[in-house]
């Protein structure tokens, strides 16, 4: 018999069905943004406010921040980790950053004082996990206390005020500039995010990341260094973090060292919503992104609607176990398929 | 000629010594086999060589140069590739990006994909598997086909010695075939291949010679030639092992335990049928692939059944209702061993005591409160038994060797009372002198009146212990019948599905 035909075939099974699981898998985020955006434009009774120009450019510019998260968690959950601390990281990159534009640094130079703020913190996180061996989820959330604490006791408790330069204009919603047609950070943050899904499809540190949450394991029998590859993910990770800081710092015009409390959860769902598994191993910028403006529309037709800040919380809530649901839910079928 | 020479390395963890003196010569260009049973020290032995772990004591000499790996990439960049016992490959990403992980050819850090592809599929010409394109998810590829991927990505480093620690536990004979063809290719080339695996003909078929790991320490080294099997598995035990296989009285009742009929679990499982007698062991043999796991698995439950009705003494149950299936055929006395030991079998961390009476708390509790000496007890004498080797009821399942962790797992369906057992593979993994003690449990098991059912790969053990055997093709399984009408030879051409005997179709 011909053992080569028989084994090619039993190689290839199941790979067209595993293909439009794939495509499922891509599509999902956008089908989720859609049924957000339908759901909304229909009970507002008034989908051409929710749809106009105006309000695209307002849910766009409030995406920047979590969307600029996403940039760095996803990194982090592909690479099979999580980072929890985003929220305080946003505080305290924006406090260190206000303190050096109030202390009469240029606005550039304050911006990458914030920026390296967070990925120190993030490479801290980083040491926690591969030098003290404390699993990401525990390191995290105690840094998620420590930067806190750390933003409010540099800034004193306060806000910190500052002066006016054009850091203050990277989240307004119609730019100075209006050829810029949406704010500055959104271009930034649209940038940023190729460059990252370019490293992450075609680097080797990117290829890396994916194969440290696919198999840790294998990775470390395979020569790689991985205590040093988690401490690259953790720092970009926070560089991501703080640098959605300055942007925080920007849309307030301060520093405010209690802002972005709970940022991490909408930021960590847009992630899974785009198709990351917590699990490691999968996940995209483009996912992550969609995943970013589902929950940017959704808070802004909460708001449109006039619903409290606590239905929004427990819809955000709810939104997080069904996206992680999905993702089991999928790993399963993965599993028997 | 020599490549690698080590001498007296020690090794232990904690207050376990992992090897107490081992003396080894690699050749330059020879296949050197590894022996010795599950807990010798040859997957430590392996480690170390590979950078994993560092020797406690001893030298080691490779090409005449000292060799101290400190870590995984030290060893490869040596030369040295290790092919591990368990898949070590990424799900998630390209067959090509496997096979180059960790010496990805890049620009500034940026890949050169078509340098990937291109060094990938000059690794994969050998294996001539067209369907293992470089550019194919690795999820998508079955078991098989994976483990070509594994070796080529050891073959990929261009290493001078390569360690395979039971490379073929997961393939089928065709596959086998062509990983012996490229490791004779590679011996012609000058490489040295340490080869691990517990299959003796496997060892005889394609190395020259061998060194026999004992309780941690070297105890022979020779040529495989010279030396019959019953040397060696003396030396490997250090007793002589007389019978692998219990002599049996063949069951007289005819009274039903199981009766299986037209059960289906598309697209792997498509006809089964089968009767299990008190006091019989019944054997399923098959290709890897064929459904057999898969019967077992939808016949339990644990996979959704299509059709198929179950009757275990002289209750019926439908196959379809999944939901409780299996705690309705626990409840009758249904045991199950599932082939994958670490994923389903056991709890590795907990203790031997909870793990072997986790089925059946209910015997060394009341009121849902255990009684921890009765547990205890309850434990020491089955794993008595069996002779378990561990230090005790409270020792961690995952400091036992593969040999008696799968003890354990039996130990289990008996503590539980099962007196209907279901055992997929349950010699997998596991060394010679645990072999044959499992073979006699089995025995045992039938003798005291238990039916037992066995799926494996592994045609002397079905011949050795099966009373009937039925064998699964493509799907389907062929009508049971004792195991004196058959032949290995007969078994493998049913499996395969070219038999034109017509005794072997019918149900």
């Amino acid at each position: 018999m011909n053992t080569t035909a028989s084994t090619s075939s039993v190689v290839a099974t199941g790979s067209s069905r595993s293909a439009a699981r794939q495509w499922l898998r891509a599509l999902g985020p956008f089908l989720g943004l859609a049924v957000v955006i339908v759901f909304f434009a229909t009970i507002s009774g008034n989908p051409g406010r929710y749809l106009s120009a105006n309000n695209l450019r307002i849910v766009l510019t409030q995406t920047v921040i979590v969307a600029l998260s996403a940039i760095g968690m996803t990194v982090i959950i592909i690479s099979g980790g999580i980072d929890l601390s985003v929220g305080s990281v946003v505080a305290l990159s924006g406090v260190t950053a206000a303190i050096a534009l109030q202390a009469g640094w240029p606005p550039f130079a304050a911006l990458i004082s914030g920026v390296v703020v967070g990925a120190l913190v993030g490479f801290v996180n980083g040491l926690a996990i591969t030098r003290l061996k404390v699993v990401p989820f525990i390191a995290t959330l105690g840094m998620l206390g420590v930067a806190r604490g750390v933003a409010k006791w540099v800034a004193d408790q306060q806000t910190v005020n500052i002066p006016r330069t054009w850091l203050n204009e990277l989240a307004t919603s119609f730019p100075a500039r209006s050829w810029m047609i949406f704010a500055p950070g959104v271009w930034i943050a649209l940038a940023l995010a190729i460059l990252m899904a370019l490293i992450l499809r075609r680097t080797v540190f990117g290829r890396r990341v994916f194969a440290l949450g696919s198999n840790e394991g294998a990775a470390r029998a395979c020569g790689i260094r991985t205590d040093r590859l988690k401490l690259w993910i953790y720092s970009v990770g926070g560089l991501f973090f703080g640098l959605a800081g300055i942007v925080q710092m920007s849309r307030l015009r301060q520093g405010d060292p209690t802002v972005a409390v709970g940022v991490e959860l909408d930021v960590i769902a847009s992630v899974v919503i785009g198709g990351g598994s917590l699990n490691g191993g999968e996940g995209s910028i483009l996912g992550s992104m969609i995943g970013a403006l589902v929950m940017a529309f959704l808070r802004n037709g909460c708001q449109l609607m006039g619903w409290p800040n606590y239905i929004q919380e427990i819809i955000i809530g709810v939104i997080i176990v069904v996206a992680v649901a999905v993702d089991r839910l999928r790993a399963v079928r993965m599993g028997q398929g | 000629m020599t490549r690698l020479q080590l001498n007296g390395i020690r090794k232990s963890f904690g207050a376990t010594q992992a090897l107490v003196g081992v003396d080894l010569e690699v050749r330059k260009g020879e296949v050197h086999a590894l022996i010795g049973e599950n807990g010798a020290g040859k997957s430590t032995l392996l480690n170390i060589l590979s950078g994993a772990f560092s020797p406690d004591a001893g030298t080691m000499r490779l090409e005449d140069r000292e060799y101290r790996p400190s870590s995984p990439d030290g060893a490869r960049r040596r030369g040295i590739a290790h092919i591990h016992q368990e898949l070590s490959l990424c799900p998630h990403l390209s067959v090509a990006e496997n096979i180059l992980l960790g010496t990805e050819p890049a620009h500034l850090g940026w890949v050169d994909q078509a340098a990937i592809e291109r060094r990938a599929l000059e690794v994969l010409r050998d294996f001539e598997q067209p369907a293992i394109a470089p550019g194919r998810r690795l999820a998508d590829l079955s078991l098989a086909a994976q483990q070509v991927v594994e070796i080529s990505r050891a073959l990929a480093q261009n290493p001078k010695l390569i360690l395979m620690d039971e490379p073929t536990s997961s393939l089928q004979r065709s596959d086998v075939d062509r990983l012996f063809a490229s490791i004779r290719r590679l011996r012609a080339a000058g490489i040295s291949v340490i080869y691990i695996s517990h299959f003796l003909e496997e060892v005889r078929e394609i190395c020259d010679r061998f060194t026999v790991l004992r309780d941690g320490a070297s105890v022979w080294t020779g040529t495989l030639k010279d030396v019959p099997d019953a040397d060696i598995i003396t030396a490997m035990v250090g007793r002589p092992v007389e019978n692998m296989y219990p002599h049996r009285m063949p069951s007289r009742t005819k009274e039903l335990a199981l009766e299986v009929r037209h059960l289906s679990s598309p697209p792997a499982v498509r006809e089964a049928s089968f009767q299990l007698y008190r006091g019989e062991v019944l054997g399923i043999a098959g290709l890897i692939g064929s459904g057999r796991t898969e019967m077992v698995r939808s016949l339990l439950g644990l996979l959704p059944a299509e059709t198929g009705e179950i009757v275990v003494g002289k209750d019926p149950l439908t196959a379809r209702k999944s939901r409780s299936k299996l705690q309705w055929l626990m409840a009758r006395g249904v045991g199950y061993l599932s082939e994958d030991r670490k994923g389903e079998g056991l709890a590795l961390t907990l203790s031997v005591a909870d793990n072997v009476t986790m089925t059946n708390f209910s015997s060394c509790s009341s009121w849902s409160w255990i009684d921890l000496d009765l547990q205890a007890k309850q434990t020491k004498t089955w794993i008595q038994k069996l002779g378990v080797k561990t230090k005790g009821p409270e020792a961690r399942v995952l400091t036992l060797s593969g040999g008696n962790q799968q003890k354990i797992a039996m130990v289990r369906m008996l503590h539980q009372g099962a007196s209907i057992i279901l055992m997929d593979e349950p010699t997998r993994g596991v060394d010679v002198g645990s072999k044959a003690q499992i073979y006699e449990a089995i025995a045992e098991m039938a003798a005291s009146g238990k039916s037992v059912l066995v799926v494996s790969s592994y045609l002397p053990e079905l011949f050795g212990i099966c009373d009937r055997l039925a064998v699964m093709v493509r799907g389907v399984l062929s009508g049971a019948r004792p195991v004196g009408e058959w032949t290995p030879e007969s078994v493998l051409e049913a499996a395969i599905g070219s038999s034109a005997d017509p005794r072997g179709r019918q149900a």
